[in-house]
């Protein structure tokens, strides 16, 4: 075994930053990101890192720059949160379709108003479809880990897109954890420094960012499905091969619980420790949990086979969508995913923790009490609406 | 001191390609080939969204031979300063030969300069990145129609400061770009002008021999946007800096140099009546802008130490 050493989340990313040797880090302060940026610029100040960190004056910019540094070359990193991730929006769709392998850490904050610096997943949300691979941690290991997962991703020729990765503020950014660290040459032997992608070359100058006239711009939205889809393959391969490595393994998705419990919660985040929690500790059995570890590209397949013989699967939403048909996104996700596949299933939509109100074991409980309820009713008289847990009405 | 520098003097080879679209007569476009003659070979080029960019890169054609990169309107400064930052890291790692020289050239129109793009401006030249921002000023939003930015001049007509019963055309006066990129305390600022190549050619050519940000404002007359014929653009660049309401001038490290001095300026109103967007003004407002024109001349001969820039001669 390794040695372990207590790191906050926020310090585990770092950390795994400068394992990955970046060669450029532009990001600017945002709670609950923050501690992030402050590790990394520590770590270049003292030498540890090589690499320029560029103090831009806004989170547009930082991406901006991320994708500028990309573009000539760079491995480049950015994180950010909330209010940052909404200004970044408009070059999160940029990144993706220029095909650059950058890397960006989210730490997962509610959207104003009102301001709210705590937790839930309206900021991830909110930029699932801008065509990055996305990935959500649990715990602070597998956030230092994702991280290195993401380069290998990222810059892999059959994919060539940006990768968020996501660890939730406070609750796992600011939460000490026994971390075992990976260190620049075990890094860098599982994601090695290729040049993979087109480059600022002045010796073979390329355009890019070209005008895409109704001739050509379709074709590059196909290609970039394509790279988003196939990001899948790359990213199995990846953790199989990091699992050789490092011996953690990973997949798309965690199950956890009986294989054959009727009911069933489908959760990201650190609240999927609390249901694991409460699975060991109360149910007799007949709860599971399913845990969505890659969002984007949804894994699909994995949904189907591990909802395909529940009785009722209870969705755990912790970001809400007002004036959608669904409410929650990670419900319509599912809801989609099984409809595709001819599975009519009892799903019920739960949304909770927004704004860092935390999920409580008793809101898991509750939730699993009503689902045990709604599980004897015929599927015509579920709720309609998401239920919402743990709000004042 | 040897022989001034004459257009015939000027880079044969050319690196902004012919078949572009834009317009026949085309101020922007006049710098753009020149601008490329004056820059090295090895420079890296950053475009903000405009009437340039949209122009020059309809896919899967290109007009430049530059390696260039488009990301969005208001973030060229931004994106410049990440591949800036780029060259010098992988420099040090040894990626990129520390004898390779790559210059770094930003470009945006002045909606994606003054207006929009003003705060990645702005962090570009504070933090000193050593990139050079060119920003080709024709004093609109051509590329969506004619709509005024903060460089608009008083008096002139746009689609958004129509002429109307109310309204006469914009009624703020245009942003001192210049003054802005002095307060960052860059190195060397420039004004650039189509009609004076030779003068584009030295301070593009002086500013990358500086180290740091600089900013350099170019004049850049638009046929639709200012309503003139394709054949005046060089006259009106022409006649703007002999009224006086165009300066050639630069700030190296704080010295302030006139570079096309006028000892006889013509009044105001031989540039003005050159272009439709003017047509509507009355005597007023010409004398309006002519006293506008007479206190940034006596603002540049302040500057100067002497004058410079003569009075007006009717
Ligand atoms: C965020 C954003 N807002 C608005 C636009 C629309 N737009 C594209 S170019 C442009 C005006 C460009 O003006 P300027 O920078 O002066 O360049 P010009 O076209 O005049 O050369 C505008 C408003 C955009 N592309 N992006
Ligand atoms: S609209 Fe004006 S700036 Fe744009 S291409 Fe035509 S002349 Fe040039
Ligand atoms: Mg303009």
């Amino acid at each position: 075994m390794k040695h372990k050493v207590p790191l906050s989340g926020n310090s585990a990313v770092a950390y795994a930053v400068k394992a990955m040797d970046v060669d450029v880090v532009s990001a600017y302060p945002i709670t609950p990101q923050t501690t992030i940026v402050e590790k990394i610029a520590e770590f270049v100040a003292n030498g540890e890192l090589d690499a320029k960190v560029i103090h831009v004056e806004s989170e547009h910019s930082a991406l901006s720059a991320a994708v500028g540094a990309s573009a000539t070359g760079a491995r480049i990193f950015t994180a950010s949160s909330s209010q940052g991730i909404a200004l970044m929006y408009e070059i999160m769709f940029i990144a993706s379709s220029m095909r650059l392998p950058i890397v960006m850490t989210i730490a997962t904050r509610a959207l104003s108003a009102p301001i709210n610096i705590w937790n839930d997943h309206s900021d991830f949300m909110a930029v699932s479809d801008t065509g990055w691979v996305m990935m959500m941690a649990e715990n602070n290991q597998e956030a230092h880990d994702d991280v290195v997962l993401a380069y290998r991703i990222a810059e892999d020729p059959r994919v060539l897109l940006p990768v968020a990765t996501a660890l939730d503020g406070f609750f796992m950014t600011h939460t000490i954890e026994p971390i075992e660290v990976i260190s620049r040459e075990e890094g860098l032997e599982f994601a090695p420094k290729k040049k993979t992608w087109y480059t600022l070359d002045p010796d073979n100058p390329v355009t890019m960012g070209a005008l895409g006239d109704p001739n050509w711009y379709f074709e590059f939205k196909k290609q970039q499905y394509e790279a988003l889809k196939n990001s899948r393959t790359v990213f199995d391969e990846a953790v199989k091969e990091f699992e050789k490595k490092f011996g953690r393994s990973y997949g798309p998705v965690e199950y956890f619980g009986n294989e054959d419990a009727e009911v069933v919660l489908v959760a990201m985040g650190h609240v999927s420790g609390n249901i694991k929690a409460f699975i060991e500790k109360t149910s007799a059995g007949n709860v599971g949990l399913l845990r969505v570890k890659l969002y984007r590209p949804f894994p699909e397949d994995l949904i189907v086979k591990h909802l395909e013989n529940a009785e009722i699967v209870g969705v755990i939403d912790r970001a809400l969508v007002p004036g959608s048909p669904y409410g929650g996104p990670l419900y319509s996700d599912v809801i989609v995913t099984l409809s595709k596949n001819n599975l009519s299933k009892k799903v019920v939509d739960f949304i909770a923790g927004l704004g860092g109100r935390p999920v409580t074991l008793g809101h898991i409980k509750n939730i699993v009490e009503k689902l045990e309820e709604l599980k004897l009713k015929p599927q015509k008289d579920l709720p309609k609406e998401p239920l919402f847990v743990g709000v004042r009405e | 001191m040897s022989r001034p520098l004459t257009i015939r003097d000027l880079p044969r080879e050319e690196r902004f390609a012919p078949g572009h679209r834009m317009c026949q007569g085309c101020g922007a476009a006049i710098l753009m080939r020149h601008i490329t003659k004056a820059v090295p070979k090895d420079t890296i080029i950053t475009q903000a969204t405009g009437c340039v960019e949209v122009t020059t890169t309809l896919y899967p054609e290109t007009a430049w031979k530059h390696p260039w990169i488009h990301v969005a309107f208001e973030n060229a400064a931004a994106v410049a300063s990440g591949v800036e930052a780029a060259l010098k890291a992988l420099k040090r790692k040894g990626v990129i030969p520390e004898s390779k020289d790559v210059k770094v050239l930003s470009m945006g129109g002045d909606g994606g300069t003054f207006d929009i793009g003003i705060q990645a401006l702005s962090g570009m030249l504070e933090r000193g990145h050593d990139v050079l921002y060119i920003v080709y000023d024709n004093e609109a939003y051509m590329n969506t129609g004619i709509q005024r930015s903060g460089a608009t001049p008083f008096g002139a007509w746009t689609t958004t400061t129509p002429v109307g019963k109310v309204w006469r055309g914009e009624w703020r006066r245009k942003k001192d770009i210049i003054s802005i990129a002095l307060a960052h305390r860059v190195p060397y600022v420039a004004t650039v002008n189509p009609a004076f190549l030779p003068d584009l050619y030295e301070k593009i050519r002086k500013a990358l021999s500086i180290k740091g940000p600089k900013l350099i404002h170019a004049f850049s007359p638009c046929v639709p946007g200012w309503r003139y014929e394709p054949e005046l653009t060089i006259a009106i660049a022409k006649m703007a800096v002999f009224t006086g309401v165009w300066v050639n001038y630069e700030v190296e490290n704080g010295e302030f140099r006139v570079t096309t001095p006028v000892p006889k300026r013509k009044p105001v109103e031989e540039y003005l009546k050159l272009q439709g967007r003017f047509r509507h003004l009355t005597a007023q407002e010409i004398s309006e802008i002519q006293k506008y024109v007479d206190e940034q001349v006596e603002h540049i001969n302040k500057l100067a130490g002497k004058v410079v820039i003569g009075p007006v001669e009717r």
